[in-house]
């Protein structure tokens, strides 16, 4: 019995074991449905064991979905708990939990894939290529990712969730102060899809660098291209950070390292500061594709191209240099000298500068356009607005001697789900919503899009434009409850009637598919929104080959060329193409990743070893297995192709 | 699978040139995790608590011979790709196997050192600085093990199944690891070891 008491919550309360009831039934169903339907042989050969890019990028966006929901829900809980003064619905180490797996499952599990499945999605068509540079990495990288998740959120009945926040700033996150396991599994489920994040930025990188189309040069990419390009880069040079202190954390907490700790030379601002170094970064892995997102959606229903492209580009790579020296911002008040903190204050602000010059250029993509105001781009067009707020008061927070006031007030908090919420949040539903028929080969519906769409922007309001009020009256963050006399309590339950709404918008996202699933009509064509790039110049759904024949392209609106003025993509015959196998590998990659994860937090040596050894047994496989691919053969491409109707292509 | 003759083997497929690229890339990201590691190594050099400082620990004789062997190492894995190149399979085979010696015996001598500071009293609990010490040497040492074994798949591979433009291309990749791997070492040479003992 002794080897099980470590598996027990520390600090239980009916909601978990509800949820652990809840998990368990869910799992049940799963597993009735699936043999019920007869589903396994499928799931296992057409999803499972894929390598193909669009079935994976499908692969992500679905687990981000799911993990927006479980983020969701502890949002939800958050705002309930500070709804009126003196709540206990929530206890103060329950709402330490519930704030560190929020951000962790928002950012890392939500954000990330739901941007990297758009990129996996859309990329490869994008620059006319078959497939990502290494198709089997890609399916190692989705896998990664995904068990990563899946571990983070078994902390929940397992072993206790981590409760350090999600930037887990140590002396906090120490064995002294966090006893419970879960900051082993924070280090355990981030290095996991964190690897398999890194693999992702090579891959990318690869793919975009060697697989364009002919006479696609560097400076006739499509923005959204472009913008994964230096994210990707971003995600190289930032994800290694993030590894080492990860390690140092982990050996900090289960080897009795003082690298962290205030004793024996150990520095425990050093996480602060290699965190952040990841950290910063990160946001900006998030922010730029998200540009690239919007830029797309602008110039399409502007039916203009893209205003200033060349600046674009140009201030997306300064705004990736720049996001390796601002990390210090987020700790002026944590013991530097004045002179530091103004060296960090100015880069910061100057991010401003090529952020606006990108807000100037869709405006003026938008001036003269005929817009169309489809889901996607009411998105794009709340975006400007709300995200220039958060920007405004990111430049507040920017001065380091007034960040003194700001610091760690509910200021802050509204400030960064400001940018992040209509910056990211509205630009992956915005693309999702407009490359949904690219993946499916149907619309969503418009009409409950756009209650979702109104109901998700005025709750983003209601929600966090009175916590800018309340930080600025003094409201702390990360704080369970506040006192009636503070005067924080009507605001607060704004803030939770506006997170009601905003839970509805997700609802209604969700039934959308279901309804459009159900009632769209199948037959909306190749091009269902008038676009303008190489991505609808090939069938909705996407055939298994992506193209046909390979696209030949003389500008970053490949399509719009053909459209108007008559430049021809497709001139070659019809020619046998190679694919990739599919593989089981990834998968079980995967779930001996989970294990060697989970062995290693409650500190199960066999279990680390054995999975260890099972790792490298999948490699070797992978070194000795000879693998040449298949080839689809001229008349299935023309069987297929004729389906389609296109024999153009 | 095209093969083009222009190029050397490893080169010869358009997968293979990709994954020459993919690699170099991945050395990118190698040369920021040792980038971490190095500049927490200058914070954490004079914060040594109450354990041994470098000057105190640090012996020459090991680290002079770790650094010539992996230097060697470095040449022999050059001379083997060399041979690859003007298509001698057995002399690669011979230098890859001299370099993967070479390797297990730098490998040696550095659980020879680790035993000694163990022995001496400067583990990975001791401090802030000998935990980073050991750490940063750590993580060298396990690029190398696992570059042992990979070589190892490699060499038997070349000796079953001969020079194909697969077998090429991943020996190729496996020398620019193992370049790295030199590279990482003259820093650690120079800024832990010359640094520490000056």
């Amino acid at each position: 019995m002794e080897f099980f008491e470590r598996f027990a919550i520390p600090h239980p309360s009916p909601l978990i074991y509800a949820s652990m009831v809840a998990i368990g039934l869910v799992s049940i169903a799963i597993i009735v449905g699936i043999t019920y339907f007869k589903k396994w042989g499928y799931l296992w050969n057409e999803w499972l064991t894929t390598v193909d890019h669009k079935k994976i990028g499908i692969m992500y966006i679905i687990s981000a979905l799911l993990m927006l929901f479980r983020g969701g829900a502890d949002a939800i809980m958050m705002r309930l708990q500070t709804a009126v003064p003196e709540n206990s619905f929530l206890d103060a180490q329950h709402y330490n939990e519930v704030f560190t797996t929020h951000g962790v499952v928002m950012i890392m599990f939500m954000a990330m894939p739901f941007i990297i499945g758009l990129m996996n999605f859309i990329v490869p068509l994008q620059i006319g290529a078959r497939d990502v540079a290494f198709p089997r990495l890609n399916a190692i990288s989705f896998w990664l990712f995904f068990f990563g998740a899946m571990l983070f959120n078994l902390s929940f009945v397992v072993g206790g969730s981590p409760d350090a926040g999600w930037t887990n700033y140590y002396p906090l996150a120490s064995n002294e102060f966090s006893p419970s396991v879960g900051v082993n599994y924070y280090n355990w489920a981030l290095q996991i899809s964190g690897i398999g994040t890194l693999m992702t930025g090579i891959n990318f990188i690869a793919t975009i660098l060697k697989m364009r189309a002919p006479g696609m040069k560097l400076m006739k990419m499509p923005m959204f291209t472009w913008a994964s390009l230096l994210t990707n880069v971003i995600i190289v040079f930032a994800f290694p950070v993030l590894t080492i202190a990860l390690v140092m954390g982990t050996f900090d907490r289960q080897f009795g390292t003082h690298f962290f700790t205030s004793m024996n030379g150990g520095m425990d601002m050093m996480w602060a500061n290699l965190f952040w170094v990841w950290g910063h970064p990160e946001v900006y892995i998030l922010i730029l594709p998200a540009f690239g997102i919007y830029s797309e959606i602008i110039s399409t229903f502007s039916q203009r191209n893209l205003y200033g492209y060349k600046s674009m580009v140009w201030s997306m790579v300064l705004i990736s240099l720049f996001s390796f020296t601002v990390w210090l911002h987020h700790f002026f008040t944590m013991g530097q000298n004045a002179f530091t903190n103004s060296i960090f204050s100015i880069t910061t602000i100057a991010i401003a500068i090529p952020t606006g010059i990108k807000i100037f250029n869709w405006l003026l993509t938008m001036r003269k356009g005929k817009i169309r105001f489809t889901v996607p781009m009411l998105y794009s067009i709340a975006f400007i607005p709300l995200f220039t707020i958060g920007g405004a008061t990111g430049v507040m927070l920017g001065m380091a001697s007034a960040d003194y006031q700001y610091h760690n007030t509910m200021f802050l908090v509204a400030h960064f789900h400001n940018v992040i919420i209509p910056g990211v949040v509205f630009a992956v539903l915005a693309g999702f919503t407009y490359w949904w028929p690219k993946m499916f080969g149907f619309m969503l519906n418009e009409k409950i899009g756009k209650w979702a769409f109104w109901f998700l922007s005025i709750g983003f309001c209601l929600a966090f434009f009175p916590m800018y009020i309340t930080g600025l009256n003094g409201q702390a963050r990360r704080m369970y409850t506040y006192s009636e006399a503070t005067g924080f309590g009507p605001l607060n339950l704004l803030s939770f009637f506006g997170a009601g709404l905003m839970a509805i918008a997700f609802v209604l996202i969700v039934y959308n598919v279901y309804y459009s699933f159900r009632h769209s009509p199948r037959n909306v064509g190749d091009d269902p929104w008038n676009a303008r790039s190489l991505e609808w110049a090939t069938h909705n759904p996407v055939p298994e080959y992506n193209f046909a024949v390979a696209p030949e392209v003389k500008s970053s609106e490949a399509l719009w060329d053909q459209k108007k003025h008559g430049h021809k993509l497709f001139n070659k015959e019809y020619e046998e193409i190679h694919m990739p196998n599919k593989s089981g590998v990834p998968f079980i990659m995967g779930v001996l990743f989970f294990i060697f994860g989970f062995s290693f937090i409650f500190a199960i040596w066999l279990g680390v070893i054995l999975s260890a050894i099972g790792i490298f047994a999948c490699m070797i496989y992978r070194t000795f297995e000879q693998d040449h691919g298949f080839h689809i053969s001229v008349k299935e491409i023309k069987e297929t192709e004729e389906k389609f109707g296109g024999a153009d292509k | 699978m095209k093969l083009d003759h222009s190029q050397p083997l490893e080169y010869s497929t358009d997968q293979n040139r990709l994954n020459i690229l993919g690699f170099w890339i991945f050395l990118g990201a190698e040369i920021m995790l040792f980038a971490t590691l190095f500049t927490s190594y200058f914070v954490y050099e004079d914060r040594i608590g109450s354990g041994p400082s470098g000057a105190d620990i640090f012996e020459i004789t090991p680290v002079l011979i770790e650094t010539i062997i992996l230097l060697t190492s470095s040449f022999t894995i050059g001379l083997a790709i060399h041979a690859m190149r003007i298509n001698r399979t057995k002399a690669m085979t011979v230098f890859l196997g001299i370099t993967l010696l070479l390797g297990a015996a730098f490998l040696a001598t550095e659980i020879y050192e680790f035993n000694h500071y163990y022995h001496i009293g400067a583990t990975l609990q001791t401090s802030g600085f000998t935990g980073i010490l050991l750490t940063t040497l750590g993580t060298h040492g396990a690029h190398v093990t696992l570059g042992l074994f990979w070589g190892a798949m490699i060499l038997i591979q070349i000796m079953k199944r001969g020079l194909t433009p697969q077998i090429a291309n991943k020996s190729f990749i496996f020398s620019l690891y193992w370049h790295f791997l030199d590279v990482v070492w003259i820093f650690i040479f120079s800024f832990i070891y010359l640094k520490g003992m000056m």
